[in-house]
C-alpha cells in the first residue's frame, strides 16, 4: 500500500456525551455539601472530624481492597469518597473514631467490595454500615444521648425520638421552620432540610439521580403519614413532620437513589420509591425503631431485582419460545 | 455533543439537514483507479482477466456464477482481480479498473431495451445507491403490501438522502412507477422531513411528514410510527410485507431509465475533522483516500476513518477502501477527539435503558454479554430487539462499548445457528 498511515479503528458510536462517573459523584458530593456544612457549622470541629475521617477511611479501605483483590485502583472515580461522605452524614457529631473507621469498613468492604465492587452491590453500602452500627451500638447513634452535652440555643432533642416516646404533644416544640433550618438535634448531614432539598432538586434537574425514585419516596412518606394522621391526629404526627425529620430527605435524594441497588425502569422506580416511603412511616409509627428510613430502603434494595423485572415489551415483542 | 445541563430526558440528537451541508454538491473527479469488492460464495475463480477493456456502465460478469454482476463505473482497463477467503470463511471478489479520463458509455442498457419487468433488470443496477435494500423487495410471486420511500438519513451529520430528494425530486415519480412495476407493489408512501414536503409531494403518492429525533429515522422505527407494524429486528421487515428504500435509490432508478444509462455514481456526505459535512458526488468504487485528497482533508496516524456517520458508521483502516452503493457518509475523526472505550463494569445508572428506542433492558443485557452468555441474552433480555443505533454506548458514563458487545453477541448467535433455530 502506498499510504502507511495507521488509523485507529473501533466500533461505533464515535461520539460520546462526555459524562463520566467521577464527574457525577463530584456533583452528588457538591449537592450534599450544604447539609454537611450546616452540620459542621452547628457542631463544630467534632463534626468536621467525623466527615473527614469517614471520607478518608472509605477511600483507604477501597484502596486496600483494590490491592488485596489485585483490581485496578478505583478511588479516582469518587464513589468511595461519596459513600464515606454519605455515611458520615448519617452519624452524630460525637461518633468515636473507631466507629467511623469500622463503619467505613462495613460500607466499602462488606457491603461493596466482596460483592465485586462498584455496580455489584445489592444493598446501599452506607445504609448497610449504619444499620450494623445502629443494631450493634445503639447508644452511639442515639442522637439524644450522643448530643446530650451540646447546647446550641434550640431544642436539643431528636424529633423522632420525642414523637416515639412522648407523643405528638412533644413535637409541638419543633416548628416547620426549625426543621427546615436544621434547628434540632440529629445527624451531621440529615437535619438541614432546606439544604438537602436544594441539593436533591439540583441533582434531579441535572439528571444525576433518578427523580422518579426521590419523588415517589417522598410521596410514599407523605401519603402514608397523612393517612395515619387522618386516622388519629392525637397519636400520629402530620405528613410534613415526617418529611422533614429523621433521614427522610437524605434518604429520598442520596440513599434510595444509589445506582446499583435501585431499579432503572419507570414503573419499578415508582414502586421502589413509594414502597420505601410507605415502609419508612410504617416502621416509625407502628414499628420498634425510631426512624424507619434505613431499614425501609434496605428492604426495598433486596426487592429491587424482582421489581425491576417489570419492564416494557421490547421492539418486536421479544423472543417467543415454545 | 455534550450531555445537556438539564438531564431529565433522553438525549435529543437532531438529524442534520441540507442547511448543514449547503445545497452545493461537489463533483469528485474520476480517480486513476477504482475498486470493487463483493462477498461471494466460495470456490470460484475469476473469469475476467487483467487488461480487459471496459466502458462506463458496462455490466461485467467476472465469475463463472453468472448471477454475480458488477457495473463498471468508469472507462478503462481491468487491473487486479482476486478471489480470497478470509479467516472467518467469507470469500470476497475484489477487482480494480485503471481508468481513462474520458468516459465512453456502454450502449448495452439502451440497446437491450431494459424495462422494469425484465428478468435481469437488477443485474444492471449493481451500482444503484441503496441496492441492498431493494433486492429483497423484488418478490414477483408474492408482492409486498407497502413500500416506504424514506427521505431521511440514517445517521447524524449526514444529508445524503435529503439532498438527493431535494435535487432529484423530478425523477421521484418515475422511480416510484418503475419500482411499482419491478416489485408488483401497489401501495408506496414517501416519508420526509418537513423541509422536504414539497419535493416529497412530487412523487405523486401518499406523503407522510415526520420530524424525528435520532434514531427515529431508522427504517424500523419509521415503519412503526407510520404503519404501526413491527417485527423482531433480527428478522427482515419483509416478514410483515413491508419494505423501506431510500429516496436516493428510487430517484437514481428513475434517472437511469430516463437517461437509459445505469447508475454509476453516488451522492455522499463527507464529514471532516471539524464535523462540518460536505456533500459530494463520486463514482462507486472511488477510494476514500481520493475523496479526502480532493477535499484537502489531511489524515494522520491515530485518526479514525469511518464509513457512515458518527453513531453507527463502520470503522475502516485504510484509505483504499472504496465508496460502495450503500456508503452514505465518510467521516474523519481527529485523534484528539477519539474517546476510548473502557473495561469498567456497569454501575446500573440506567441511562442506556432510558435512551434505548427499542426498550431493551441494556443494563441487564450487558452483564450477560460481558460473560459470553449470548443465548441467555437473547432469551431473557431482548438482545435481538436492538436496532443498532449506538445510543447506549453514547450515553454510558462508564464508557462501556455496549454497542460493540451487542454486535458481538448477534454475530456469535448467527455463527452458532441459534437464529435459524429460534425463528423456526
Amino acid at each position: 500500500m502506498d499510504n502507511p498511515t495507521l488509523f485507529v479503528s473501533s466500533h461505533a458510536p464515535y461520539w460520546h456525551n462526555g459524562t463520566r462517573l467521577s464527574v457525577k459523584n463530584c456533583h452528588i458530593m457538591i449537592a450534599a455539601l450544604p447539609a454537611v456544612i450546616m452540620g459542621i457549622y452547628q457542631y463544630g470541629a467534632p463534626a468536621l472530624g467525623v466527615v473527614a475521617l469517614s471520607v478518608a477511611a472509605a477511600m483507604i479501605w477501597e484502596f486496600l481492597m483494590n490491592l488485596v483483590l489485585r483490581r485496578p485502583v478505583s478511588i479516582g472515580d469518587g464513589s468511595a469518597a461519596l459513600t464515606g461522605l454519605i455515611f458520615a452524614m448519617l452519624l452524630p457529631a460525637t461518633t468515636p473514631w473507631w466507629t467511623v473507621v469500622l463503619g467505613a469498613f462495613l460500607a466499602i468492604v462488606v457491603a461493596k467490595q466482596i460483592y465485586g465492587g462498584i455496580g455489584c452491590n445489592p444493598l446501599n453500602p452506607a445504609l448497610v454500615a449504619i444499620a450494623i452500627i445502629f443494631l450493634s451500638w445503639q447508644g452511639i447513634v442515639d442522637f439524644d444521648e450522643a448530643l446530650a452535652d451540646y447546647d446550641l440555643g434550640f431544642v436539643m432533642a431528636y424529633p423522632l425520638t420525642a414523637l416515639k416516646y412522648f407523643g405528638t404533644s412533644a413535637i409541638s416544640d419543633f416548628s416547620a421552620a426549625d426543621l427546615l433550618m436544621g434547628r434540632h438535634a440529629g445527624a451531621i448531614g440529615a437535619t438541614f432540610a432546606l439544604g438537602l432539598l436544594a441539593g436533591g432538586i439540583y441533582l434531579m434537574l441535572r439528571g444525576m439521580i433518578r427523580w422518579e425514585i426521590s419523588l415517589s419516596f417522598l410521596a410514599g412518606v407523605f401519603v402514608t403519614a397523612l393517612l395515619f394522621y387522618l386516622a388519629d391526629s392525637q397519636k400520629y404526627a402530620g405528613p410534613l413532620f415526617h418529611l422533614l425529620t429523621g433521614y427522610t430527605l437524605i434518604g429520598a435524594f442520596f440513599l434510595a437513589t444509589e445506582d446499583s441497588s435501585s431499579p432503572v425502569n419507570f414503573i419499578p422506580m415508582l414502586i421502589y420509591g413509594a414502597c420505601a416511603g410507605i415502609l419508612t412511616v410504617l416502621i416509625r409509627n407502628i414499628g420498634a425503631f425510631v426512624d424507619g428510613t434505613v431499614f425501609a430502603i434496605l428492604m426495598m434494595n433486596v426487592a429491587n431485582p424482582l421489581i425491576d423485572k417489570i419492564r416494557p415489551k421490547a421492539l418486536g415483542g421479544g423472543m417467543k419460545h415454545a | 455533543m455534550k450531555k445537556p445541563f438539564f438531564g431529565l430526558t433522553r438525549p435529543k440528537l437532531a438529524y442534520s439537514g441540507i442547511d448543514d451541508t449547503g445545497p452545493d454538491i461537489q463533483e469528485i473527479p474520476v480517480p486513476e483507479r477504482i475498486f470493487f469488492s463483493r462477498q461471494i460464495k466460495k470456490g470460484e475463480g475469476p473469469t475476467i482477466s487483467r487488461g480487459q477493456e471496459v466502458r462506463t456502465g458496462q455490466r461485467l460478469r467476472p465469475l463463472e456464477d453468472m448471477r454475480v454482476c458488477v457495473t463498471a463505473t468508469a472507462t478503462g482497463v481491468i487491473g487486479d482481480v482476486s478471489v480470497e477467503t478470509d479467516y472467518s470463511g467469507r470469500t470476497t471478489l475484489s477487482m480494480s479498473i485503471e481508468t481513462e479520463p474520458k468516459d465512453r458509455w456502454d450502449p448495452e442498457f439502451e440497446q437491450a431495451g431494459i424495462s422494469a419487468q425484465s428478468e435481469d433488470v437488477l443485474s444492471y443496477l449493481s451500482a444503484l445507491p441503496g441496492i441492498s435494500d431493494l433486492i429483497p423487495l423484488v418478490r414477483r410471486e408474492n408482492p409486498l403490501d407497502t413500500i416506504l420511500v424514506s427521505g431521511f438519513d440514517r445517521d447524524l451529520l449526514t444529508a445524503t438522502n435529503q439532498l438527493s430528494l431535494k435535487t432529484g425530486a423530478g425523477n421521484l415519480a418515475r422511480g416510484i412507477e418503475i419500482m411499482k412495476q419491478m416489485t408488483g407493489v401497489n401501495r408506496v408512501m414517501v416519508a420526509a422531513p418537513p423541509s422536504l414536503a414539497s419535493e416529497a409531494e412530487r412523487g405523486g403518492v401518499e406523503v407522510r411528514i415526520q420530524n424525528p429525533l435520532y434514531p427515529g429515522a431508522d427504517p424500523r422505527l419509521l415503519v412503526r410510527s407510520i404503519l404501526g407494524t413491527t417485527v423482531l429486528p433480527s428478522r427482515p421487515l419483509t416478514d410483515v410485507n413491508v419494505g423501506v428504500v431510500s429516496a436516493e435509490g428510487v430517484i437514481a432508478m428513475g434517472r437511469a431509465f430516463q437517461d437509459q444509462r445505469p447508475p454509476v455514481s453516488k451522492l455522499l456526505t463527507v464529514i471532516g475533522k471539524d464535523n462540518r459535512p460536505v456533500a459530494v458526488r463520486a463514482r462507486i468504487g472511488t477510494p476514500v483516500g481520493h475523496l479526502l485528497n480532493t477535499l484537502h482533508i489531511e489524515v494522520s496516524g491515530g485518526d479514525r476513518l469511518v464509513l457512515g456517520g458518527p453513531m453507527a458508521g463502520k470503522g475502516i483502516y485504510s484509505v483504499d477502501v472504496p465508496v460502495g452503493p450503500d456508503t452514505d457518509a465518510v467521516m474523519v475523526q481527529d485523534k484528539d477527539h477519539v474517546i476510548p472505550p473502557s473495561s469498567e463494569p456497569c454501575i446500573n445508572c440506567g441511562e442506556c435503558v432510558r435512551a434505548c428506542p427499542a426498550r431493551v433492558p441494556v443494563n441487564m443485557l450487558i452483564r450477560l454479554l460481558e460473560n459470553g452468555l449470548f443465548e441467555e441474552a437473547a432469551q431473557q433480555y431482548d438482545l435481538l430487539s436492538c436496532i443498532e443505533c449506538g445510543l447506549c454506548s453514547y450515553v454510558c458514563m462508564m464508557r462501556i462499548p455496549i454497542f460493540h458487545y451487542i454486535m458481538l453477541g448477534k454475530h456469535e448467535l448467527a455463527l452458532s445457528g441459534y437464529l435459524e433455530e429460534s425463528h423456526g
